[in-house]
Parts: structure tokens; C-alpha cells; sequence
């Protein structure tokens, strides 16, 4: 399977702090990767920094290179809104906009300037469906986003993404303010999605990280540990941190 | 009686106490207001609302007044609500901190202590004489909109922070620039919080007198604006000239006339309290 | 991206508009004025006890004008102040929280009436009733305008003073509360010395609001410039002065049109100190609890 986006000697810092050390990984294509480790491990900061979303923050700092299809996406030529049609995000908390279901979903394609009703319909169709929201929802298309379920409101938060036909997806723990069941229909969708794309999960959630990823990476305290196809790292891993965090010794 | 009971006697007292002042200013408006109505609200009937000023206070009506008042309050409204929305923005979603963001903080909480007064001044020299707007419709206008100019932006950016940062995430990871983030997601979610301010602003302007009188409107002006360039002369200065005068008739002329400017006042204050309490209700993110 | 920076300069233009307000009234005063003190020294100014610029015989000395701001302005803050006081501890301290949703605004409807309005009450309803008890009263005077500039800044008072007091820590209240103190000594002596400094800023921001208050005084208070403590005569404040002259016929660039801005300038003066000592204390308290 091919490489579709690579870190290289990436270093972060917010100020004094070094959040991230010299990170070194490569991402397979159509597989899920899950980051795992204990909070404040840096996985989060990982994450942001392939869609740029660590840009607003004052005091961010970053060496190193984040390869997307061969291009550094921190070169100056890069225009940031681009890069993020192409890699979408799916966030910790459901945060719909405070509009109707079909203004969430439409939102990436308008303000790339599509006006045309028909497509924007047939988008938000089939974004629904991908997210499996479709048929919960098809007759109230025009209600508001925030009158649904915690769970359906990520799923709704992952048709927008969808919607505006990204190649990889971050998640940033996108199960943590959701129940059991809703989880378990976030994760269901997780599996078939990867069929499509690219996905990479933050998760505090081990259990989670085992059902649903092909490969993990374990960060501690801003290093990369581990990273391993998933079945390794559960069964076998090499490093002894590793060994008892997913032992849950700590975390 | 012991040390307690008398303590208890005293919070007690304070209590009835407590009321009685909270209560006095409303009562004495109250009494006030009762007794402008009865003055007045018999004077007010179509005549009045549709006949130009007159010497002969049975003869004179207010339609120069609101009328000037209605031309006042658009082009107030026309130059305030970009400039107030803009500065706001600025201020809240794109200035770093700076030397120059918090020198603009500390001027606007400034500039909302100067004596409405001031102001006309200010316009008189550089409206009225420098501009060459002389003491016109749009003059009157861009002097009450400087004055306004801090509500509108205190008020915006206090509905811009009642943002969450989660929905400008969400608008950024699907690739909208900042402007697109700000038009579409942010302005419209604060909605309310910004029409409040900008009521309450508009409100203000209605029922200022003293920087008009300073920039030169008349006191008395027989005909009814057509531009903005005309001379002017609106309600409360309309009811300043009436209660300058010696005459007990032109009092009761006064008396109808704050009915109208009352009314209106309050419609507005009612109309924003009611889109605040309604807009912090919608907000349960 | 062209299009995102033109958007942003003319945002930015917008908040720079505030910057030019500043500067505008700073230049106007300052060039006005100099070219007043050009003709009237500075020294006549702040000692000559007589201000008749109007006059044959004309006298240039503010002190009169400050002396009626002065007057006035006490009259309104000890109506005020107590009031506005009690209000604040009353609402934070006994009220129900039903009756301060509701009364809240209702106090913030004394400071939207239009100035003018109350100008009217003060003329037609206040001086009657001061005239009925006080027979030697002027029908323009001091007394009558600050008692109702004093019910018009009640509400600058009691809601400055009350969001004072709801920041002080509820543990103190509590703590108070556990010690077998009732309400009132609560509120006496731990709630109000907790909250002094921002109710103190409540104080200075209702005086500065009163001193440049213009037409309750220019209805109310008279247009007779007099250097006097007694609240029953007609006198003149800095504010009803340039309403005076605004309403009269005077040339521009004669040294008549020039006193309201040497007259302008001292009223600038006294609220911009007043404003920024209200800011600089709210801006130390504001860190004290942070």
C-alpha cells in the first residue's frame, strides 16, 4: 500500500514547551491509524498539524516537514484553505452550526462558490448517506443541526466533512462525548469509510483503538514509542511503556 | 431585647429599606410619566402629528420634528451599523495583541465617558465647517454616530465572544478563509447580541439633544427635510423649544410631544431587552 | 487571498475610526482653545471669579461655571449615591432572583429616558414642589436639576456597585454566613469593603456622567454664571453654557464662539481624569480576583 502523507523530523514547540520530538512516520493509504497515549502525549497536536489547525495558536512553533502527496503543506506557496478540502476534520465535541442540517452539510461547498441547487442537494444526500444519518434525518432536512442527538450531531459533523470530498479524515477523539451505542455507530462508520479514505483517529479509548484501526502509534510525552500495525502493538508490543500503558499500568 | 434580636430587628429593616430605594426612582418616574400623559395626551391628535411649528402653540404641530427625527435616525443608523459591526470584528477576530489593539481598547471605553456635548463640538468644526455639511441632515447624523459608535462595538464584540471557538474550528477544517468563517458562521450566530446593541444605540440617538443644538439644528423649521443636505430640527429639540418658552400652552405642546419620544424610547429598549433574553435562550450549544 | 487583506484593511479602518474620534476632539479643543488663550490668559481663566464673555464688559473666569458643575453634580451624586447603594446590596444580598430579573431592567429604563424629559420634570414638577416647601427658591436652580440628574444616574450607581458586589467570591458571603452574621452585617462589613473598589469606580464613573450632563441643567438650572455653593438660585454649568451660546447668534472665530471650546476643554478635562481613574481602579480590582 502507498504512502499518502509523511512526517519528517517534525519538532513542535508552544513557547519553552517541545510538545512534539522529532517525529518520523508515514501514513498508509485507505487504512485507519490510530494515535494513542496518555493526554498530554502531544497526539492532539500531532494531529492538528497535518491540516494546519495549530495556526492559530500565538505561541506555535514548528521544524520539520508534513509531506502530503509529496508536497510540504508549510511551504509558503501552500494555500492553507485548500489543503483543508483536502484533509478534513472531525472534532472531539459534535459542533454543528447553529443552522439547519442541510445549510452543515452544503456550508464546504458553498463557500467554494457551488450555488446550484440540484448539486448541492445531491451532495448532502449522499454526504448523509456515507455518514449513515441519511435516513434519520431526510425529512427534516430544514430543521435546525442542533435539535439532534449528541450522536448524530458527529455523524452530522462527519457528513460536512465528507460533503466536501476530502482524501484523508482527522478525527480527534470524535467518540469521547458520545454514549455507548452512539459510539458504536460512529466506529461501524469508521470501517466503512476507510474504503474511501485515508483516517487518522486520536483516541483515549484503547478498546476502540484495537476495533477499528489497522495501525497504532503510541506517543509519550512527546515522542513516537511505537508504531506498528495495530495487531502488533495489542499482542506484542516491542517497547516496555508501551506494553503498560495498553496493559493500562498508566494513562 | 438581646444583642440578636436586635440584629434581626436592624436586616429586617434594612430589607423594607432596600425595596423603598429600589422602588423610589420607578415610583417617581412613574408619577412623572402619569403626569405627563394627563397633561398631554389630550393634545395629541392628527393635527398635531401633521402640522408644521406655529407661533400660536393650539396651532403648532410636530411634523417637522419626526420627521427630522425619522431622516436623523436612518442615516445614524446607515453610518453606524458597518463602522460599529466593522470595528467590532476587527477587534475581536483579527487584531493580535498589540500596542495598537489595546491603545483602540482603552479609547473606546474613553471615548464612551465624553460628554455627548463634546461631540458636538467636534462635528461643528470639522462637519459643519470643515466638511462643509453645515448644520444638514447628514452632519446631525455623523455626529450621532460617533457617539453611538461604542455601543454598537461593545456590544459586538461582547456577541462575537459568545461564540464558541469550536464553530470557527469547524468552519476552518472545512476550508473556509477567516472572512468566509466571520460572514457566514460567526456574524449570523451572534445576530442577536449585536440588533441588541445596535436598538439600544439607535435608542440613544432618538433622544439626544444637547450636540445637535451644538452643531447648529434650528429650533424652529417650517418645512419638512427632502435631503440630507437640508436643515433640520427633530423631536427633542422640538421639545426643548417648547419648554424654553414662558407660555403654559406650549408646556402642554411639550407634555404630547414626550409622549411620542417616550413611546418611541421605550418600544426600542422593550424590543432589545426581548431579542437579548430570546438570543441568550437560543444559545445552548 | 487579495480579497481577504482588502477586507481586513477596511475592518481595521473601521476600529481606526475610533482612533480619529480622539484625535478629532483633541484637535478641535486644543486649536480652539489656543487660540482663546491667545487672548485671554490662562491665569485670568482659572482666578477671575466673573464669567460675562457675552457682556460689554467681559470677564473671562470659569470658576462660576465650575462652581454650578460642581454644585449640581454633588446635588446628584448624594441622591444617587445612597440610593444606588442600598439598590446594589439590596439586589445582590436580599432580593429574590425573580424580583432582580424583573427590576434590573426596569432601573435601566431611568438612564434611557432622553435628558431632555427629565429637563421637563425638573422645570415643571420638581421646582413647583421645592417652591411649595422652599417659598425663597428660584424657578431656575441648582437643587431642582441635581435631584433629578441624581434619579437619572441611579442606575449608573446601584449596577456598576452590583456587579461589584456578585464578583466577590461567594465562599466570603458564606463564611460570613457560618459565623451566625446576619444578612445586613454580612453585607456591611464583609460583602461592601470586599467590593469597595468597584464600588467606588460605580461613584466616580455617575459623578463624570453628571458633570457633563447638558440639558436636565439647561432646562432647569439657569444660564446665570455665579460663583455659589447655594443650591436655591439660578446658576450656570459649563455644558448649559455652550447650549447658550449655541443657540445664540455668535460670529465664528470671534472670541465669543471660542469660549465653549476653552469651556469645552475644562469639561474634557475633568471627565477624561475622572473616566481613566475609573478604568485604572477597575483595572486593578479586575486583577485582584483573577
Amino acid at each position: 500500500m502507498e504512502n499518502v502523507l509523511e512526517a519528517k523530523n517534525v519538532n513542535v514547540f508552544y513557547g519553552d514547551f517541545q510538545a512534539l520530538k522529532n517525529i518520523n512516520m508515514k501514513f498508509k493509504k485507505n487504512a485507519v491509524t490510530a494515535l494513542i497515549g496518555p493526554s498530554g502525549c502531544g497526539k492532539s497536536t500531532y494531529l492538528r498539524l497535518f491540516n494546519r489547525m495549530n495556526d492559530y495558536i500565538d505561541s506555535f512553533n514548528m521544524q520539520g516537514d508534513i509531506m502530503v502527496e509529496n508536497k510540504n503543506i508549510y511551504n509558503k506557496e501552500i494555500v492553507v484553505e485548500e489543503l483543508r478540502k483536502k484533509i478534513g476534520m472531525v472534532f472531539q465535541k459534535p459542533n454543528p452550526f447553529p443552522k439547519s442540517i442541510f445549510e452543515n452539510v452544503a456550508y464546504g461547498l458553498k463557500i467554494q462558490g457551488v450555488t446550484n441547487k440540484a448539486v448541492l442537494k445531491n451532495a448532502v444526500r449522499k454526504a448523509l448517506q456515507q455518514a449513515a444519518l441519511w435516513d434519520e434525518v431526510k425529512l427534516d432536512l430544514d430543521k435546525s443541526a442542533l435539535a439532534l442527538s449528541g450522536g448524530q450531531q458527529q455523524r452530522l459533523c462527519i457528513a460536512r466533512t465528507l460533503a466536501v470530498e476530502p482524501s484523508i479524515i482527522l478525527m480527534d477523539e470524535p467518540t469521547s462525548a458520545l454514549d455507548p451505542i452512539a459510539t458504536a455507530k460512529v466506529e461501524e462508520l469508521i470501517r466503512e469509510l476507510k474504503q474511501k479514505y485515508t483516517i487518522i483517529i486520536v483516541t483515549h479509548n484503547m478498546q476502540q483503538a484495537s476495533r477499528i484501526s489497522d495501525y497504532t502509534a503510541f506517543f509519550y510525552m512527546g515522542e513516537m514509542i511505537e508504531y506498528n500495525k495495530t495487531d502488533t502493538i495489542f499482542t506484542n508490543p516491542q517497547h516496555e511503556r508501551t506494553q503498560n500503558y495498553i496493559t493500562g499500568r498508566f494513562g | 431585647m438581646n444583642n440578636s434580636q436586635i440584629n434581626r430587628l436592624k436586616d429586617k429593616t434594612f430589607n423594607y429599606f432596600g425595596i423603598f430605594c429600589t422602588l423610589i426612582g420607578l415610583v417617581i418616574l412613574a408619577f412623572f410619566i402619569g403626569s405627563i400623559f394627563y397633561d398631554g395626551l389630550r393634545r395629541i391628535d392628527w393635527d398635531f402629528l401633521t402640522s408644521l411649528p406655529s407661533r400660536k402653540a393650539e396651532k403648532a404641530g410636530i411634523l417637522t420634528a419626526w420627521v427630522g427625527s425619522i431622516w436623523i435616525v436612518i442615516f445614524t443608523f446607515i453610518i453606524v451599523v458597518p463602522l460599529g459591526i466593522s470595528a467590532g470584528i476587527y477587534l475581536e477576530e483579527y487584531a493580535k495583541k498589540s500596542r495598537l489593539s489595546s491603545l483602540i481598547e482603552v479609547n473606546i471605553s474613553n471615548l464612551a465617558g465624553v460628554p455627548s456635548i463634546i461631540y458636538g463640538l467636534l462635528s461643528l468644526e470639522i462637519f459643519v465647517r470643515l466638511f462643509g455639511m453645515g448644520n444638514s441632515i447628514l452632519a446631525g447624523s455623523c455626529t450621532l454616530a460617533l457617539l453611538v459608535l461604542p455601543i454598537v462595538i461593545v456590544a459586538t464584540r461582547e456577541a462575537l465572544k459568545a461564540v464558541p471557538h469550536s464553530i470557527r474550528a469547524a468552519s476552518y477544517a472545512l476550508g473556509a478563509s477567516k472572512w468566509q468563517t466571520v460572514w457566514e458562521q460567526v456574524l449570523p450566530a451572534s445576530f442577536g447580541g449585536i440588533l441588541t446593541g445596535v436598538i439600544l444605540a439607535i435608542s440613544r440617538a432618538v433622544g439626544e439633544t444637547a450636540p445637535l443644538i451644538v452643531i447648529g439644528a434650528l429650533l424652529y423649521v417650517p418645512f419638512t427635510p427632502s435631503s440630507p443636505m437640508d436643515e433640520f430640527t427633530v423631536l427633542p429639540i422640538q421639545i426643548f423649544n417648547w419648554i424654553s418658552r414662558p407660555q403654559h400652552e406650549f408646556t402642554t405642546n411639550a407634555a404630547a410631544a414626550i409622549i411620542l419620544l417616550l413611546l418611541i424610547t421605550f418600544i426600542m429598549n422593550g424590543v432589545a431587552v426581548y431579542f437579548r433574553n430570546k438570543w441568550q435562550k437560543k444559545i445552548n450549544w | 487571498m487579495k480579497k481577504e487583506k482588502i477586507i481586513e484593511g477596511l475592518l481595521k479602518f473601521s476600529a481606526l475610526v475610533t482612533i480619529l474620534t480622539t484625535v478629532g476632539i483633541l484637535y478641535v479643543l486644543l486649536s480652539e482653545s489656543i487660540a482663546f488663550f491667545r487672548e485671554v490668559s490662562i491665569w485670568e481663566f482659572i482666578t477671575d471669579k466673573e464669567w460675562t464673555p457675552l457682556f460689554v464688559k467681559k470677564h473671562f473666569g470659569i470658576m462660576p461655571l465650575v462652581a454650578g458643575t460642581l454644585l449640581t453634580t454633588f446635588i446628584a451624586i448624594s441622591v444617587a449615591l445612597p440610593i444606588g447603594i442600598t439598590i446594589a446590596i439590596y439586589l445582590s444580598e436580599y432580593a429574590h432572583k425573580r424580583f432582580k430579573k424583573i427590576v434590573k431592567p426596569l432601573l435601566e429604563i431611568l438612564a434611557a429616558v432622553p435628558t431632555v424629559v427629565y429637563g421637563f420634570f425638573a422645570l415643571t414638577v420638581v421646582t413647583p414642589f421645592l417652591q411649595s416647601i422652599i417659598p425663597s427658591i428660584s424657578g431656575f436652580n441648582a437643587l431642582s436639576a441635581g435631584i433629578v440628574m441624581g434619579i437619572m444616574i441611579i442606575p449608573y450607581v446601584s449596577s456598576l456597585s452590583e456587579d461589584a458586589l456578585s464578583a466577590v467570591p461567594k465562599e466570603l458571603r458564606n463564611g460570613s454566613y457560618a459565623m451566625g452574621s446576619t444578612r445586613l452585617q454580612t453585607a456591611f462589613k464583609v460583602m461592601v469593603p470586599a467590593a469597595s473598589s468597584g464600588i467606588i469606580v460605580s461613584v466616580i464613573l455617575a459623578f463624570s456622567r453628571a458633570i457633563g450632563e447638558t440639558m436636565i441643567v439647561a432646562i432647569a438650572a439657569g444660564q446665570q454664571p455665579r460663583l455659589t455653593m447655594n443650591p436655591l438660585v439660578p446658576i450656570e454649568t459649563i455644558t448649559a453654557y455652550i447650549v447658550q451660546v449655541s443657540l445664540g447668534d455668535v460670529q465664528h472665530n470671534s472670541i465669543e464662539y471660542r469660549t465653549i471650546f476653552a469651556a469645552g476643554i475644562t469639561l474634557f478635562i475633568f471627565t477624561f481624569i475622572l473616566n481613566n481613574i475609573g478604568f485604572y481602579i477597575r483595572k486593578k480590582y479586575r486583577e485582584q480576583y483573577e
